[in-house]
């Protein structure tokens, strides 16, 4: 079809509807594509901000064969008809990606082995692909006072990273926003400005966007290190959401309830609170089977087996069998 | 005499009011362009007058006009660039508080040329005074028919408002000063789309600087071509030069583009050379985001020809040797000047004006302050001298916009041209030339 646009990004080629990004095309052709922090494809506005995914345009266009000056943003720039783009293949945008994750990581804790998140934190994948071994950075890391903001909710500003994704979730998601950025440069912080809390039916979602373990669910704290639980597919039948969510197992306890990640990482069916925070017996959920997890991942190291099945538990054998 | 474009009026008495203004040829250029001439020629002559943008990127005046979206179903806006904060840069205070009835001429006539009904001065909010001044200049404009509905009987309306900043050097940011006058934070967008085509509200915005609009009237009543002859090359007209640092008569002035640099340095028309008989260490051209270049640079370029005060001379030499105009804040350090303590000094100006949505602005600006913190008062490494050029340039080029390029800059080009002053901070931090001032911004740190 001749309205599609060609481009190529590390030698591989792809047609692709006009007002695609190149981060998308990239997603389409599969193999590396440049990594998101902020990006959230099923969240209007998002990205632009953490610069992770910069790219270099080597090839404006068929039209336009000149490279774009500056190195730019792929999850935030369209493609063009017979736009050339480098990635991995370019040293230039490794190099400025690896400043990028240094930057990201100067003033993080690196509190992992006491973060709920590790294991399950693109700051932490990222940094094994591009951080370097040691810091060079010898000043004081920015600290905050841990804040709960809502009854399932805490907020640990020190792990931020300032992506605004769940201040765009709270804006598209819920009826009323109630928290944004405070402040300035790097002692922004995310807030509810005068600490109210975060209450409606949809704030759990802010949890399943953070990248980081800025936003974790107060309800699984300290619960269980991701790895050593095991996810299971369910659903139940809810009238606010789709219902559709992964339970976390220890043994037959489900231990936590998120949304479902595609993947990208991303969650394209958000869900109540009440499925996520108040529906934790087994008998709640008609399950569907393990959840399929990238066997690359610090989740997947951990290969489990079916659960066994207590009397409880509703295993819909449909699901089973696949 | 060189010419007076802006500041020709600024000394007579009474220029603020509306009357006096007149007397002297104020607000003829409305009359000229409302009736004897389109909103096409209008742009057409600015195009040909060759103005570029004084706001800091020279960005050509008339091809901005041009780029306006006039086919959009939307308003069209213009939207002034008052929010001067570049720390070295004050040329549109000086002009506001003088004569702001120039500016609001200027709004008129680059109001009507753009199509716009509404438009707005962006003020810094800090600027009280000038708020009030232009506040009170407006309404004497409205009172005498040259604002409000039908101006002049040409059937052209405009509304022009005032709005104060919020006090933050980013919403100078033409993006971040969108946002803000919608009532936002102030955060730079993501460009495309450029403001051209979604601006303020979504719709086909220009946004031009104090000192840009400011010279549109003098275009129209004298002709792009007498604009263009003034000048040298592609750097056309004059420019306000705000002129500080230890020089014997810092102050604003106007200057044909083209003087050279060692005329406007130590000429008694201008600043008059050094003060207190110290001789001249270097000079950061075009506000605290520009090259720092030293002496044997700043007055020749590498190549040995004199350095003139335009867009093309002061960027000779690209940033191995040369600089750039700027937003015209010409800061002159003597032979006492330590390069260490001003670079901390710039850097953590941008610490603290970081909006912090980019990680390499937000995160790295910080980092080098620290750094620059230390070398300063005496616990630098030789290693962190190569750190800091690194950091800046994984900053440079990478972020959403420009501030992080104007805390890049200072820093590679400091380092570039004194790094043997660094390089003595760390050997010898005794030999720091500013010693004497180590105690006195010790809250400095502790803010940081
Ligand atoms: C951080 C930052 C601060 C800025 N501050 C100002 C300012 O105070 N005044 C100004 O006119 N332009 C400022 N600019 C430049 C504007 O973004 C814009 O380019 C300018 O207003 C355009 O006007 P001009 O074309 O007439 O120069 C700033 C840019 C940046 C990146
Ligand atoms: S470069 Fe700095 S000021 Fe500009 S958008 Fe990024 S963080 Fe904000
Ligand atoms: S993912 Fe593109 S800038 Fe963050």
């Amino acid at each position: 079809m001749s309205d599609l646009l060609k481009v190529t990004i590390d030698g591989n080629s792809i047609e692709v509807p006009p007002g695609t990004t190149i981060m998308q095309a990239a997603r389409q052709l599969g193999g590396k594509y440049p990594p998101a922090m902020c990006y959230y494809e099923p969240l209007k506005n998002t990205g632009g901000k953490c610069r992770v995914c910069l790219v270099k345009v080597a090839q404006t266009s068929e039209a336009n064969p000149r490279p774009m000056p500056k190195l730019v943003a792929s999850c935030i720039t369209r493609v063009e008809q017979g736009m050339v783009v480098e990635n991995e293949t370019s040293k230039e945008v490794l190099d400025a990606r690896n400043g990028v994750v240094e930057f990201l990581l100067i003033n993080h804790p690196l509190d992992c082995p006491v973060c709920d998140q590790a294991g399950e934190c693109d700051l932490q994948n990222l940094s094994y692909e591009h951080g370097h071994e040691q810091t060079r950075y010898e000043e004081g890391r920015r600290e905050f006072e841990r804040i709960d903001i809502g009854p399932y909710v805490q907020l640990h500003m020190t792990r931020c990273i300032l992506c605004y994704r769940c201040v765009y979730a709270a804006d598209q998601l819920t009826g009323q926003r109630v928290h944004g950025v405070l402040n300035r440069g790097d002692v922004s912080e995310i807030g509810t400005y005068i600490q109210q809390s975060i209450e409606n039916e949809f704030s759990g979602n802010i949890i399943d966007v953070c990248p980081v373990g800025a936003l974790t669910d107060k309800t699984y704290r300290f619960k269980q290190r991701v790895w050593f639980s095991k996810p299971f597919d369910a659903h139940r039948n809810c009238d606010k959401c789709c219902g559709k969510v992964v339970l976390w197992m220890k043994g037959d306890t489900i231990i936590r309830v998120t949304a479902r990640k595609n993947e990208f990482g991303e969650v394209t069916d958000f869900i109540c609170n009440n499925c996520r925070f108040e529906h934790k017996q087994a008998a709640d959920w008609t399950i569907e089977g393990p959840r399929v997890i990238d066997p690359e991942s610090v989740i997947g190291a951990n290969k489990y087996e079916l659960p066994v099945v207590s009397p409880a538990v509703n295993v819909d054998a449909k699901f089973v069998s696949e | 005499m060189a010419t007076k474009i802006l500041l020709e009026h600024v000394g007579v008495e009474g220029i603020r009011a509306i009357d006096t203004y007149l007397a002297h040829g104020g607000y003829r250029s409305v009359g000229k362009a409302l009736k004897e001439m389109s909103s096409d020629q209008l742009v057409e002559e600015v195009k040909t007058a060759g103005l570029r943008g004084r706001g800091g990127a020279g960005f050509p005046t008339g091809m901005k006009w041009s780029f306006l979206d006039k086919k959009s179903e939307n308003p069209r806006y213009l939207v002034c660039n008052a929010d001067e904060s570049e720390p070295g840069t004050f040329k549109d205070r000086y002009l506001m508080e003088r004569i702001p009835h120039l500016l609001i001429e200027g709004m008129i006539t680059a109001s009507y040329a753009l199509g716009a009904n509404t438009s707005y001065i962006y003020v810094r909010g800090e600027m009280m005074p000038v708020i009030r001044l232009l506040e009170k200049a407006i309404a004497e404009a409205y009172a005498k028919g040259y604002l409000g509905k039908n101006i002049l009987g040409s059937g052209y309306n405009l509304d022009l408002y005032v709005q104060p900043g919020g006090g933050a050097y980013i919403c100078g940011e033409e993006t971040a000063l969108l946002e803000s006058l919608e009532g936002k934070r102030g955060n730079p967008r993501n460009k495309p789309p450029f403001p051209a085509v979604s601006g303020l509200y979504g719709c086909p915005t220009v946004i031009n600087n104090v000192e840009t609009i400011a010279s549109v009237p003098w275009i129209v009543n004298n002709g792009g071509a007498a604009y263009a002859s003034i000048g040298i090359g592609k750097s056309t007209g004059t420019k306000l030069i705000s002129a500080c640092g230890n020089i014997r008569q810092p102050g604003v002035y106007e200057i044909e583009l083209g003087l050279p640099v060692e005329e406007f340095l130590y000429s008694d028309v201008y600043c008059g050379g050094i003060a207190e008989g110290r001789e001249l260490k270097a000079v950061v051209p075009g506000g605290s985001s520009v090259p720092i270049l030293p002496k044997e640079l700043i007055l020749k370029t590498a190549a040995g020809e004199p350095r003139l005060m335009s867009y093309e001379s002061l960027a000779e030499g690209g940033f191995v040797s040369g600089s750039m105009l700027g937003s015209g804040g010409f800061i002159v350090f003597d032979d006492r000047a330590c390069i260490v303590r001003n670079l901390w000094n710039f850097t953590r100006f941008y610490h603290h004006e970081s909006c912090g949505q980019c990680s390499p602005c937000r995160e790295g600006t910080g980092w080098m302050a620290k750094v620059l913190h230390r070398i300063e008062h005496g616990h630098g490494k030789m290693s962190d001298i190569d750190l800091l050029v690194d950091v800046a340039k994984h900053i440079e080029g990478k972020t959403i916009c420009p501030l992080g390029d104007a805390a890049a800059w200072p820093v590679g080009s400091a380092i570039r041209h004194f790094r043997d002053e660094f390089e003595a901070h760390v050997k010898n931090p005794d030999s720091c030339l500013a010693k004497h001032l180590h105690g006195a911004y010790a809250h400095a740190a502790s803010i940081m």
